[in-house]
């Protein structure tokens, strides 16, 4: 038998990844409704399945079947394709991840470069959705989300710096495997504060509470998503949980040691996911125990603290580099 | 599109960014707390005004009392503010006692302070759940803490099931006193309520206190200065955050709360985080209070008056007063007019709630539009209260 085309084998591996991610970032919705639940004294989803374990399913058919609205006065087209200019580059983000060595659909070797700029990308579809249904919450909510992104993906960039300089590479897979005697995180002080740094910045990236003031339920209803239903609705929350995810790995891949880990090497996706879903979980944990804060605050906190504090990590993690005379731990 | 319809199209040469923005919030809007439409005009972010609608929760409660007897109107009466019935209903029957001159026996003027101090702590806990979902959102730790909150005000309303049978709206007052005695075990049961909240508060405390981001939100938002709460009217614990001593229980006790030791807490700051710390305090004291009766509660019959058989059975001589008692949000008045039938000749309430809510247009300015739900979520309405 010949050997498949390259462009086959890509197409059937994007396929493969994203079927994955879909069916992950629906259960990992479960998990975060289980784990806040938790935290609250309470159950959870329970009824469908053994303890819940169909809810997501059931969530995604209702929202199927929902009626689909266009307020009269939206700007129809930008309105309909907002979601997916939305959904895209949350999606795109997994395709530079390596998930164990050579398992991944793409390692370019600008591998994290790619990744910050894709995913810096979604404010195009969110400011898309929240200037076209012409409500006044969604207008809000999408110019406090361009504030946002502004003032947190610098923080994000150079937190994710620290680990190149350390590893001098921008592949993903080098950077995995520089790791495998001594994760990133147990670089003395740079690592544990560059890790901090894009932790809070993730989850300011990601407009999660305590930075959600896109969505800001309680100020703006739902802020720019406030007029979605349906499966534009579905499509909106399924980026937003797949963007999640995705930072996730990536902070799974550049300070936890990606696929490193005790046992045989099959089991190196097993210890990613894990450490994934750790991440994961420390930013709902986060998610769930603190209250909003507000736009002019969360400024500050990014201009005044959070950049130069990541920019002088930088600067420091170079000055280590060289001082030591080569990359690595 | 998003401009107000009488603003002028945006010409971009001159524009000066200080464009307006109505925007409506409510009457139908997750931090409504009801039915509460605030009409924000917007510069920004930032608030320049704020017009309040009320009016959409109105049930002709005044009239109502106009054609419903003595008997019957103690438990309507609880519905005007269904987050703290006991207290409007405790207003109204002090009115009627008071012209009609009936004695209420110590063991029923205890029971009442109970009963009062018990829904203080379920009503706070309700609007401690309810404010930090305000400020922390539905999908956040707002939620938290909400669901702690609600988890305690559950337990109250146990004890007010199995004493009343009812868990929001109880008939428990009658004109003359009160209509259920407490049952068998009540009180170890309340005792031990009371001692799991107390736990619980500190818990709280230390869950808000130690996060940065929750004193971010309050310190020094929606400051109302000692003059300005003096002159708007405020009542209960806002105007206890900005430095005035007041409190009913206090300066006119009713009920024979001068029997009963407690602090009443002041705070100068008059910040949303002054609020919060009149309101925590009060919890505390309102348990002590709690313990207190429970210690001493003396034996006696709960109504000097006999049990209802007839419409007709109250009648008030001709004449007219004014009850007021410490309501979890503030002075809860009842103004009464009687002319020596069955039914009040006129009746008017003195919503805690609609009073200080007019605080709300000489703070709110200023403000983002983030802080309107802290600042409102901290004055603590409740609109069955403003509009009755």
């Amino acid at each position: 038998m010949t050997p498949l085309p390259d462009a086959v084998v890509g197409a059937i591996a994007g396929v493969a990844l994203l079927l994955t991610v879909v069916g992950l970032v629906t259960y990992v919705t479960l998990l975060e409704r289980k784990f806040a639940a938790r935290m609250q004294s309470r159950v959870g989803p329970y009824r469908v399945g053994w303890h819940g374990i169909l809810q997501p399913i059931a969530d995604a058919v209702k929202l199927m079947m929902k009626e689909d609205i266009v307020p009269r006065e939206a700007d129809r087209r930008i309105f309909n394709l907002a979601p997916v200019v939305f959904l895209v580059p949350c999606l795109l983000i997994f395709a530079t991840i390596p998930f164990a060595p050579g398992l991944g659909v793409a390692d370019l070797n600008i591998g994290i470069l790619f990744f910050l700029a894709v995913s810096s990308m979604e404010i195009v579809g969110l400011f898309m959705a929240g200037w076209s249904s012409n409500n006044k919450y969604a207008l809000i909510s999408a110019m406090r989300a361009v504030n946002q992104i502004i003032s947190y993906d610098l923080p994000f960039l150079l937190a994710a710096l620290i680990p190149v300089l350390l590893t001098g590479s921008l592949r993903l897979s080098d950077i995995a495997s520089a790791q495998s005697g001594l994760w990133f995180i147990a670089y003395p002080v740079l690592g544990q504060l560059g890790f901090l740094a894009f932790v809070i910045a993730s989850v300011a990236a990601e407009n999660r509470v305590p930075f959600d003031i896109l969505e800001a339920e309680s100020e703006l209803v739902a802020g720019f998503r406030v007029e979605y239903s349906g499966m534009k609705f579905a499509l909106i929350q399924l980026g937003e949980y797949a963007h999640v995810l995705g930072t996730s790995f990536l902070g799974a891949l550049l300070f936890l040691g990606a696929w490193a880990g005790p046992g045989p090497e099959w089991l190196g996706p097993v210890w990613f996911l894990a450490k994934a879903l750790f991440m994961f979980l420390v930013i709902t944990w986060i998610r769930w125990s603190f209250v909003r804060i507000r736009v002019d605050q969360i400024l500050q906190i990014s201009w005044k603290l959070l950049l130069p504090l990541t920019m002088l990590l930088v600067m420091a993690t170079a000055i280590a580099v060289v001082w030591r005379g080569a990359p690595g731990v | 599109m998003a401009a107000d319809s009488t603003s002028t199209v945006v010409k971009e040469l001159d524009y000066t960014g200080a464009e307006r923005l109505s925007m409506n919030m409510g009457p139908q809007h997750p931090s409504a707390h009801g039915v509460f439409r605030a009409i924000l005009t917007l510069e920004g972010e930032t608030v320049v005004g704020v017009d309040a609608v009320i009016g959409y929760l109105h049930r002709c409660h005044e009239k109502l009392a106009e054609n419903l007897a003595y008997v019957q109107y103690p438990s309507i009466a609880s519905k005007t503010d269904y987050v703290a019935a006991m207290a409007s209903e405790l207003a109204y029957v002090m009115a009627a006692e008071r012209l009609a001159n009936f004695e209420v026996p110590k063991r029923a003027q205890y029971l009442r302070v109970l009963v009062g101090e018990l829904q203080r702590v379920a009503s706070h806990c309700l609007w401690l759940g309810t404010w930090c979902m305000d400020m922390g959102g539905a999908l956040g730790g707002g939620a938290t803490i909400f669901l702690y909150c609600i988890r305690e005000r559950e337990l109250v309303l146990d004890l007010f099931e199995s004493l009343t049978g009812a868990r929001l709206l109880y008939g428990f007052h009658q004109v003359g006193g009160v209509r259920y005695d407490v049952p068998e075990g009540w009180a170890s049961e309340c005792r031990t309520t009371v001692d799991l909240i107390e736990q619980r508060i500190l818990e709280y405390e230390e869950m808000l206190e130690g996060n940065a981001f929750f004193m971010m939100r309050t310190q020094g938002v929606g400051v109302i200065s000692r003059e300005l709460a003096l002159d708007v009217g405020i009542s209960g614990p806002l105007l206890r955050a900005s430095g005035v001593d007041c409190d009913l229980r206090r300066l006119a006790p009713y009920s024979s709360y001068e029997d009963f030791e407690f602090r009443v807490p002041v705070e100068t700051a008059g910040d949303c985080y002054a609020r919060y710390k009149v309101r925590m305090v009060e919890f505390r004291e309102s348990i002590r209070i709690v313990r207190q009766i429970l210690d001493g509660l003396p034996e006696g019959p709960i109504s000097s008056r006999p049990g209802v058989k007839s419409l007709a059975q109250v009648r008030v001589p001709k004449g007219e007063t004014y009850a007021r008692v410490e309501g979890p949000r503030g002075e809860v008045g009842c103004y009464l007019q009687a002319d020596g039938g069955p039914k009040p000749y006129r009746m008017k309430w003195r919503g805690a709630s609609f009073s200080n809510l007019a605080i709300l247009p000489h703070i709110i300015p200023g403000h983002g539009v983030a802080d309107v739900v802290a600042i409102m979520g901290s004055v603590d309405p409740v609109f069955g209260e403003v509009d009755r």
